[in-house]
């Protein structure tokens, strides 16, 4: 307002027509997620339970007190911690490998990065289903026979989705293989942002594939790489659809996570509180998270 | 002719470099793509071999192919109901967000107005919120209302997505000024500059914001599951998941189906891969 002394009227005109744009979407906005949000947040403090004889009235922190001291939900934020921990490493590790790969010259490079690009377009729901029958036991299942071969005959087949040990690392494989493509079509825009100059003129100072880059690949990519580590942790925490359908969370809670505890509780039990309470945790670890992480990778960023 | 003998040795090293290169990259993505050639490969053999030969490999390799598990999908299932289910809500979402977010977007980025630092950073906050966590609260939002087994519902949550806010927000900011003041100095009203200005320079913001909603809305599972009951208004992600638990277990049938959801989608990212990658790629640069 400064720059110009338009007319005031003019400006009066423009102020409405910006609240006219931008209802609609403030209007979704505020009924389809922030309305939910805060109507969690309000649930959770209550004993709402459906078809419960009990009258509904505040309860404070106690469904929170409740969720903390279930072995179940404990587990499920035990698993959801352990896929982030494994998923988010093995995932940038491998995206970054496919970038490096797929941004070098090549006739068909097109072909290869569409390839890896692939799952991506598959809705987890039928990935999952596939995969089902990639795990499946006996040493005729697929994932059996590749690590008997692997191993010169000396793995003994087992049910993966079925074993308390494999059936969580099965649908972290499961994951990494479908998301993976995301990732590393960000870091290849990331590769590619880089000048050349930079590599010239590491190459004339005699620096090598690897110095050139630890030196410069990798710096010049914070921010993608930043972006793919919050991306992947947070949908660490998101996993619903894959143990829905390959183990509904067994054996024995195996493989459960956060937000199948908070479904179950709120729909199969009708413990609609409790569920909210679990969504709230959920939420607090998300944005706990993502805060942390951008924090971590933003003083990196200053001491290199 | 030194020269020349240097040159022909670097030549060669260089084909033999880019041999390497090529090899590692056909190993890699055949293992890549073996899920989905194990799909594909299933879904055209008789059910009875699909499991026992998934450990062999005539689990990538077709032999004797036929469509019969296609036509048991078609008469199992009302596999084109799904279809066009699908087809509805996602046109719908995609639709209706790139209206509904290019105009809030644009109106953050080029109008001023009182209240838009507060707008922007509500939307900004929002876009930390996932799903999951208000799917609760939501599913009794609707339920109340009796709108569950509907198109709606499935579409209504979500047309505004802050993240599409955001990347129109951040497209438009890169505009340059001279576009609309040369239409405004016509006379031309906000709306009419935008339509006519801002929206033919800005198409590449448009395919990005398309395919990110595409892809991030397509695939929902936890949401139809709760709150659709028949197959009337089902997704196809959905119905596969149904399908899969739906006796008798016949995986030749359960892989038609997969091949058959997934086949539009894939010939549209072929034809279109370059705006995937484009579409996907923009939406980590300002992340």
């Amino acid at each position: 307002m400064k720059r110009q002394p338009s007319l005031p009227s003019g400006n009066r005109v423009e102020a409405r027509v910006a609240w006219l744009l931008v209802t609609p979407a403030l209007l979704g906005l505020f009924l389809f997620v922030a309305l939910p949000f805060v109507l969690a947040v309000l649930i959770s403090l209550t004993n709402l339970r459906l078809g419960a004889p009990l009258p509904l009235e505040f309860v404070g922190l106690r469904q929170y007190l409740r969720i903390l001291s279930d072995p179940a939900f404990l587990r499920a934020l035990l698993n959801n911690s352990l896929f982030a921990l494994m998923v988010v490493p093995v995932q940038t590790a491998l995206a970054l490998a496919l970038a490096l790969l797929v941004n070098r010259k090549l006739r068909g490079m097109v072909v290869f990065r569409t390839l890896f690009f692939m799952p991506v377009v598959f809705p987890l729901s039928l990935v999952s289903v596939v995969w089902i029958l990639i795990f499946a036991p006996g040493a005729h299942g697929t994932m059996n026979a590749v690590l008997q071969w692997l191993s010169f005959g000396s793995w003994h087949a087992r049910d993966f989705l079925r074993d308390p040990h494999f059936a969580l690392p099965a649908i972290m494989l499961t994951s990494i293989w479908q998301g993976t493509g995301f990732q590393m079509v960000i870091l290849l825009a990331g590769l590619q942002s880089i000048p050349q100059q930079l590599y010239d003129a590491a190459q004339i100072d005699g620096a090598n594939a690897w110095r050139r880059f630890w030196n410069i690949t990798l710096p010049q990519l914070r921010n993608p790489l930043t972006f793919v580590v919050i991306v992947t942790s947070i949908l660490s925490f998101r996993v619903f659809d894959q143990v829905r359908v390959m183990t509904q969370g067994g054996p024995a809670n195996a493989s459960t996570t956060v937000i199948f505890e908070a479904v179950r509780s709120a729909f199969d039990r009708a413990e609609v509180a409790q569920g909210s309470a679990m969504t709230v945790v959920f939420f607090i670890l998300v944005l706990t998270l993502t805060l942390l992480l951008r924090r971590v990778f933003k003083q990196e960023g200053e001491v290199s | 002719m030194v020269g020349q003998g240097g040159r022909h040795q670097r030549s060669v090293r260089g084909v033999l470099r880019r041999l390497t290169l090529w090899l590692a990259l056909s190993i890699a993505a055949l293992v890549w793509i073996a899920p989905l050639l194990f799909m594909l490969v299933g879904s055209l053999k008789p059910d009875a071999r699909v499991l026992p030969e998934a450990g062999s490999r005539w689990a990538f390799i077709p032999r004797a192919a036929s469509l019969d598990n296609y036509r048991d999908v078609f008469a199992r299932v009302p596999f084109f109901v799904y279809l066009s289910n699908s087809a509805w809500i996602n046109g719908l979402i995609v639709g209706l967000g790139l209206i509904v977010n290019s105009l809030a977007g644009y109106a953050l980025a080029r109008l001023r107005w009182r209240g838009r630092r507060v707008v922007l950073t509500l939307v900004l906050a929002l876009l930390v919120v996932p799903f999951e966590a208000i799917a609760v609260p939501l599913f009794y939002q609707f339920s109340s209302i009796g709108m569950r087994d509907s198109f709606t519902v499935q579409v209504l949550p979500f047309v505004a997505f802050p993240l599409s806010i955001y990347l129109f927000y951040s497209f438009f900011l890169g505009l340059p000024r001279e576009l609309e003041q040369s239409a405004r100095v016509d006379g031309a009203g906000v709306l009419r500059t935008f339509w006519s200005i801002i929206v033919p320079n800005s198409k590449p913001a448009f395919a990005s914001v398309a395919i990110i909603s595409f892809l991030s809305f397509w695939g929902l599972y936890l949401w139809p599951l709760l709150m659709t009951t028949g197959p009337q208004v089902r997704p196809l992600p959905l119905a596969i998941a149904t399908f899969q638990t739906l006796p008798p277990l016949q995986w030749g049938d359960i892989l038609a189906f997969g091949v058959m959801m997934v086949l539009p989608v894939l010939i549209m990212f072929i034809a279109f891969q370059s705006w995937f990658v484009r579409g996907v790629a923009s939406s980590g640069i300002k992340g």
